[in-house]
């Protein structure tokens, strides 16, 4: 089960999630850009990788095609170690903001690995945008909730 | 929620300067006086991105003698569970499919080691 936590003291968004894998095993998941372009998802946009050097002090660029529209994510792999990845985060077309984000791989020792995935923003109202981001599908649904109740004048 | 609440709320955390009030609220309560300082905005303005977020139930005042504080209502968190969840929801499918590239990594190294030991047998 994922579980999601918004810190309300510092804008910090915690993922936490059991697998049924080695510390390694998951560790090149999230290294080996094939493996990688294969997860990351989601389901409708295909990820093509632009660039990837998966080393302490390399980069990655990375574009999520959807039917001709394009999402680039670029970021720095900060530090890679057996038990972790500290990188940076940015969608290209929010340049100013970036994610520090440190992924620990926590070996549960019964075959089970955890991943704690903690990302930090520079501030609580980029933190909210990002919830709300890759959301716009609930945002829609919300507005054309209330939209609804505008033309139905519930409201 | 009910359905005015829910769209009092959307329309009062759709601007930014009343969000950004909340997001300072959802740390401490501040006075009037203390939301007011990063904005270059009258008091009245203040007061009245106040009211509206008071009228959705987003914060409170409490009564009694000024300066009165103003108090983030958590329960308005409601919309942000509502986007936590969706966040929440996209990352467990995320983590699925991830589920089922680890899970087809071993079988894959199998087949990589007999191709390469394949390769070996032709060389």
């Amino acid at each position: 089960m994922t579980t999601v936590e918004a810190d309300p003291a510092v804008p910090i968004i915690r993922i936490t999630r059991d697998f049924r894998a080695t510390p390694a095993q998951l560790l090149r998941a999230h290294t080996d850009p094939r493996l990688f372009a294969r997860w990351v998802g989601p389901d409708s946009l295909r990820t093509r990788i632009d660039h990837w050097d998966a080393r302490t002090g390399g980069s990655f660029r990375y574009v999520s095609v959807r039917e001709g529209e394009e999402f680039a994510f670029r970021g720095c792999f900060h530090e890679i170690r057996p038990d972790r990845i500290v990188q940076t985060f940015t969608f290209e077309g929010s340049p100013d903001g970036v994610l520090l984000e440190t992924l620990r791989f926590d070996d549960l020792l019964d075959g089970r690995t955890r991943l704690r995935t903690q990302s930090l923003v520079d501030s609580f109202e980029a933190r909210d945008a990002w919830l709300r981001s890759g959301m716009d599908t609930g945002l829609e649904e919300g507005y054309a909730k209330l939209e609804r109740m505008l033309t139905d004048g519930a409201v | 929620m009910p359905v005015d609440t829910l769209s009092r709320v959307f329309a009062a955390l759709a601007d930014p300067t009343r969000r950004d009030m909340v997001a300072r609220l959802s740390t401490a309560d501040a006075t009037v006086n203390q939301l007011a300082e990063p904005h270059q905005m009258t008091l009245q303005a203040i007061y009245k991105h106040l009211r509206v977020l008071e009228e959705a139930g987003v914060v409170s005042r409490a009564t009694g003698p000024q300066p009165r504080p103003v108090h983030f209502e958590a329960g308005s968190l409601d919309v942000m569970d509502e986007w936590i969840a969706r966040y929440r929801r996209q990352a467990e499918d995320r983590y699925q499919r991830l589920d089922r590239v680890l899970a087809e990594m071993e079988t894959e190294m199998e087949t990589e080691l007999d191709a390469e030991t394949d390769g070996d047998e032709r060389a």
